[in-house]
């Protein structure tokens, strides 16, 4: 066997005795809010200094949240972030990928993704935009302030998480890009190489993996451009270095990796949605009431729960109605699924 | 082959039988099961059964091929009976941990989900091949109409196989593997036959 070689990026240099549990996680949230309303006290000019300070010192006044204070991104507060729901632990989130280039079992991509290069990495931005441009990861997380927004992910195959993402709206990435008034649809395409993603063979998928948004749903505030997980950078695994999570839509929506984003006029050709059309619609939103051809999408199963109470109601747009059913009104989703 | 060999023989075989339940429990002890215990239980029953179904279904073509090996068909019983001991546990853990024993959801299922109809009906053609495969029921129906009886095993791989490509996503090729090994043990037996037959025809020409 291969043993991979510990990474600072992915955390794969932190014993598993230390990954973090949610409930420290939720404490260093809370310890945090403390610290920032400090250092907003002692002034702007201080203030970068203190927040990072702070939570230096927290690692040596508090060893249980060493690991924490080691995150690499600095986070604010969301009020799109969802509340009320218990965060699936990082090692669930971080060990049961559906991330097909690394492999075709959910732990696969754990153990295979150790090879993506994520620095140096830029996104192009293509097609109807003022200009074509690069834009690097550096810039991208410097565009807009990181937000903690903690998002449930509802996986077309009926299982689902909690899961604490951190990013900032896509919608910010989009003005950067400067779109032409004839761009109707945004485009993704996640990182292919098969000399790394050796694993690519697994599926007849046509890579590099793509996905797509209607204009609308791209600028909708809950998409998120993403570059952290639980107040760290992204595990390779989980769509390192920047990807975009879609709450209100399946899984496979939300593309990893991406290396491009285009801006084009017609609906774009999607990776599943070319696989099997009658199975996994364009839009693809969470919606209880149209059935996956070979299976129910009535109910799905909360990963990390006791399996007796793992099972729960799927929820419409998955409990993201109030910020997106307007984008659908008029439109039957039955046939639009 | 001398009575000491075989029981040493059919233990290490049961001990190999055994192996994905005892990886099962000890994950199941050790919570190792992954972020999704009932997904790791059900797949590795399932697949248990299928490699175990399809090993057995070699036994028949590897002792046409090598008549040396013809003691290999002791063990056909007992690899069959541990694949309908994986399937029952796969069918069960659909039924709980999928189902939590919900009659109204597993009817609706087995109604609507074609890779849960097809997989409750490979199951359903193995009980009587567990029932019939005791000494006693061999003697009982005569080994010809016992021998037809047991070709419904083809027919429950071939079900299973349908199963487990339903279940995963259209282009992934998990299923693959194992279902070219099932290809080809199809087309080995009716050319091995033919072979057979071939030479028992020569034999009398000459």
């Amino acid at each position: 066997m291969l043993l991979r070689k510990p990474n600072p990026l992915d955390g794969s240099d932190i014993p598993s005795s230390e990954i973090t549990p949610q409930a420290e996680y939720q404490r260093f949230l809370k310890e945090r809010k403390i610290h920032d309303r400090r250092s907003f006290l002692t002034g702007a000019a201080a203030a970068g200094a203190a927040v990072l300070g702070a939570d230096r010192l927290t690692s040596l006044l508090n060893p249980q949240v060493s690991v924490l204070a080691a995150g690499k991104l600095q986070t604010v507060p969301s009020p799109l972030s969802t509340h009320g729901e218990q965060l699936t632990s990082y090692q669930d989130v971080t060990t049961f990928n559906n991330f097909y280039e690394f492999g075709v079992d959910k732990s696969a991509p754990a153990h295979n993704a150790g090879g993506l290069p994520t620095r140096p990495w830029s996104i192009r931005v293509t097609g109807l935009v003022q200009k074509e441009k690069t834009i690097d990861i550096d810039t991208i997380l410097k565009l807009h302030a990181l937000e903690d927004r903690t998002y449930r992910h509802r996986c077309v195959e009926g299982w689902s998480m909690v899961i604490p993402w951190a990013g900032y709206s896509f919608s910010q990435f989009i003005e950067q890009c400067q779109p032409l008034s004839t761009a109707k649809y945004v485009q993704f395409y996640s990182y292919f190489d098969k000399k790394v993603d050796k694993w690519w063979a697994e599926s007849s998928i046509d890579w590099p993996y793509s996905e797509g948004l209607r204009m609308d749903e791209a600028m909708n505030p809950l998409t998120l451009l993403t570059v952290g997980l639980y107040g760290d950078v992204l595990p390779n695994q989980n769509g390192a270095p920047v990807r975009i999570a879609v709450p209100w839509k399946y899984g496979f929506k939300s593309a990893k990796s991406i290396v491009e984003v285009r801006f084009v006029s017609k609906q774009p050709p999607t990776t599943w949605n070319d696989m099997a059309p009658n199975e996994y619609g364009f839009y693809s939103n969470v919606n209880p009431n149209v059935d996956h051809p070979r299976w129910s999408q009535k109910t799905e199963r909360r990963i990390g729960l006791p399996f007796y109470a793992q099972r729960r109601e799927t929820l419409m747009f998955n409990g993201y109605g109030d910020f997106v059913a307007s984008m659908y009104k008029g439109m039957d989703l039955r046939r639009n699924f | 082959m001398n009575k000491s060999t075989l029981v040493l023989l059919k233990t290490l075989v049961w001990a190999a039988c055994l192996i994905p339940a005892a990886r099962l429990t000890y994950g199941a002890i050790t919570n190792q099961l992954g972020a999704d215990p009932t997904l790791t239980i059900t797949f590795m029953s399932g697949l248990a059964a299928l490699r175990l179904l399809v090993i057995s279904l070699a036994i028949t073509p590897a002792r046409q091929l090598f008549p040396r090996l013809s003691w290999l068909i002791k063990f056909r019983r007992l690899l069959g009976l541990f694949a309908f001991f994986y399937a029952s546990l796969h069918l069960f853990a659909y039924v709980g941990l999928y189902s939590y024993f919900d009659p109204h959801t597993m009817v609706t299922d087995i109604l609507k989900r074609r890779f849960i109809t097809v997989g409750i009906a490979a199951w359903l053609l193995l009980v009587p091949l567990a029932i019939t495969s005791t000494t006693g029921w061999i003697r009982r129906l005569g080994g010809k109409r016992w021998n037809q009886l047991h070709k419904l095993v083809y027919v429950s791989v071939c079900l299973g196989l349908l199963h487990y490509w339903w279940q995963v996503k259209t282009g992934v090729l998990s299923p693959l593997g194992i279902t070219l090994v099932m290809a080809a043990l199809f087309v080995a037996r009716p050319l091995l036959d033919w072979r057979k037959r071939r030479k028992v025809a020569n034999a009398r020409a000459a």
